[in-house]
């Protein structure tokens, strides 16, 4: 799967995982592979099966079946040296309502022997105003945040992201972003799950997309369904309305368009499919709603 | 491990890991910062006991319980206080634990730290020495109350200070590990106060606090002997009011020996409930 790198140096390995809840199959058959040091983006409608997946990497989650291992370590048999070297940012966040914010991550950094420094991390995650405020008081993207500043206090090896950025403004994404690239090239590796596919084009070294409990693609964002080698939809306005030509020459036929008008063409656009058109065609064929 | 890695590992400040004692002092501590911010559960906890010692003991007033003519006589409104330290005992221990245990796992406070290398029992250290401090303000509080109101005597004998440790600390211990193990039973936090309010409830009425233990029904006295608070009730009598009352006892004496095995099974059977009942993350998560 990921040329040159053997099973023993993946940072995460998973295959044939299988897992069920009463007569409801969750994940069926997943298999994965993530070198150290790079991001991996799970993307995924709801109900597709991510976090269960995740889970399970966390070791939060029996599975019914298949070979995992994180850090060489089946999580299954996480045992306090590897929760050192793994951290978690859950998709709920579990809250300590009438602690102040430094108060919470100067705690959990005890928890580890080398942590960040606990003040350097909140500035890290954009807390430093709030630093000193009850975590309640906090927006829903603060709270994120926090989270996010738990999960990377003990400066882990293994990164894991379960939906980071739900409820966060469009700034506060961005600066999250910032944040992971930061993370990411002091060579953390990290697996994110996320609905924004904006959010995995941007992080992501390679994306999988997951449905109905099995992984349907695994490729760079790129190059995702085949996205790099679509056809370009070259679109105008005529006297008789709205035009549009497939093609694999778009330039040629704008070339063509530019000498028939003589000059600007009216209504000008060239597309090609965006990773959300790849993605919801996926899904569409795997017979999932999309999320 | 990557050579990437190793290096990163290199480049850390060695700072020294808390080791698990001082761990779970600062468990305790944030525990226990946690409790007084919350208002509701100060009052709820530390509180509601003492309003309840007000309104009883100001309808009990000083209906004398001795038989007539007896010295020192006592009150109802004594015998009643004695078995609100219990109950406060019981409160921050049992009541406490078993209502906001849920909810934290509910909310996945619980699984957050179960995400953490710090070891399991230094959460449940965190919660006995936050409980520890909370049955210390409320039995201060309730006495305090008790002999300003109610002409309680303090203990006036070591041996009587002796027996006030002995059954507060073994009955906060067993209270503390029956919450925690009871923490397991309700499904979501917000049916904990639901399942354990009336159990408390019941415990109180039939183990002698609001009436005379010996006045009740056999089979309610023989029920109430099942559980700690019949006998932590009755510890305190020994401490609190005079040994002449010892021949009011259902059995003619205080039974101190009984109290502390009663007490002592508990804390040994909260611990197994414990370690059978107690769950980090909620029954849909797997």
């Amino acid at each position: 799967m990921v040329p040159g790198v053997t099973h023993e140096e993946l940072a995460i390995s998973v295959s044939g995982l299988r897992k069920s809840y009463a007569d409801n199959v969750a994940v069926a058959g997943v298999d994965l592979a993530v070198p150290p040091g790079e991001v991996f983006a799970l993307l995924g409608p709801n109900g597709a099966g991510k976090t269960t997946t995740v889970e399970i990497l966390e070791g939060f989650r029996t599975r019914d079946s298949g070979q995992v291992s994180v850090l060489g370590i089946d999580p299954a048999k996480a045992d306090r040296d590897w929760r050192r070297r793994v951290g978690i940012v859950l998709q709920g966040t579990g809250e300590f309502d009438e602690l102040k914010v430094h108060e919470v991550v100067r705690h959990f950094a005890r928890f580890y022997p080398h942590p960040a420094d606990p003040d350097e991390v909140i500035e890290r995650v954009g807390l430093s105003e709030k630093a000193n405020s009850r975590t309640h008081t906090l927006s829903g993207g603060q709270k994120r945040r926090l989270d996010v500043a738990l999960g990377i206090i003990s400066q882990p090896e293994v990164l894991f992201l379960d939906e980071p950025t739900t409820g966060f403004d469009p700034a506060a994404r961005r600066e999250f972003w910032d944040l992971i690239r930061q993370l990411s090239h002091t060579g953390t590796t990290i697996l994110l799950t996320t609905h924004y596919l904006d959010e995995a084009e941007a992080l992501a070294d390679r994306v999988g997309v997951i449905a109905r409990g099995t992984m349907i693609a695994v490729s760079t964002p790129a190059e995702l369904g085949g996205r790099h080698l679509a056809t370009a939809t070259v679109s105008w306005r005529d006297e008789g309305g709205p035009r549009s030509e497939e093609t694999d020459r778009p330039t040629e036929v704008v070339q063509r368009l530019a000498a028939s008008f003589g000059g600007e063409v009216p209504e000008l656009t060239v597309t090609r499919p965006t990773l959300e058109d790849v993605y919801l065609k996926m899904i569409g064929e795997n017979g999932q709603e999309p999320a | 491990m990557s050579a990437l890695a190793t290096e990163q590992e290199a480049a850390r400040p060695a700072v020294r890991q808390a080791g698990g004692l001082s761990l779970a002092l600062a468990q305790g501590g944030i525990e226990f910062k946690q409790f007084v911010r919350t208002r509701e559960s100060l009052v709820f906890t530390l509180l509601f006991p003492v309003m309840l010692m007000l309104i009883f003991g100001s309808i009990f007033g000083s209906v004398i319980i001795t038989p007539e003519g007896e010295v020192p006589a006592v009150t109802l409104s004594q015998y009643f206080v004695t078995g609100m330290i219990a109950s406060g005992i019981m409160a921050t221990g049992f009541q406490n634990l078993a209502i906001t245990i849920p909810i934290e796992r509910d909310r996945g406070v619980l699984k957050r730290y179960r995400g953490t290398p710090m070891p399991k029992w230094v959460f449940f250290a965190g919660k006995i020495l936050c409980v520890a401090a909370l049955a210390f303000i409320a039995v201060v509080l309730l006495l305090g109350v008790a002999v300003a109101l109610y002409d309680l005597r303090l203990p006036d004998t070591g041996q009587k200070w002796f027996t006030f440790g002995w059954v507060s600390v073994l009955g906060l211990i067993a209270c503390t590990l029956c919450g925690i193990a009871f923490s397991g039973v309700a499904k979501t936090g917000r049916s904990g106060p639901a399942v354990v309010t009336p159990i408390a409830l019941i415990l109180q009425f039939t183990s002698g606090v609001f009436f005379e233990y010996k006045d009740l029904p056999h089979w309610m006295q023989q029920f109430a002997a099942l559980f700690p608070l019949k006998w932590m009730c009755q510890g305190l009598r020994s401490v609190f009011l005079p040994e002449s009352f010892a021949s009011q006892e259902v059995a003619g004496s205080f039974e101190l020996g009984r109290v502390a095995l009663v007490l002592a099974a508990w804390c040994v059977g909260g611990l197994i409930l414990c370690l059978v009942g107690f769950r980090w993350t909620t029954k849909r998560e797997g």
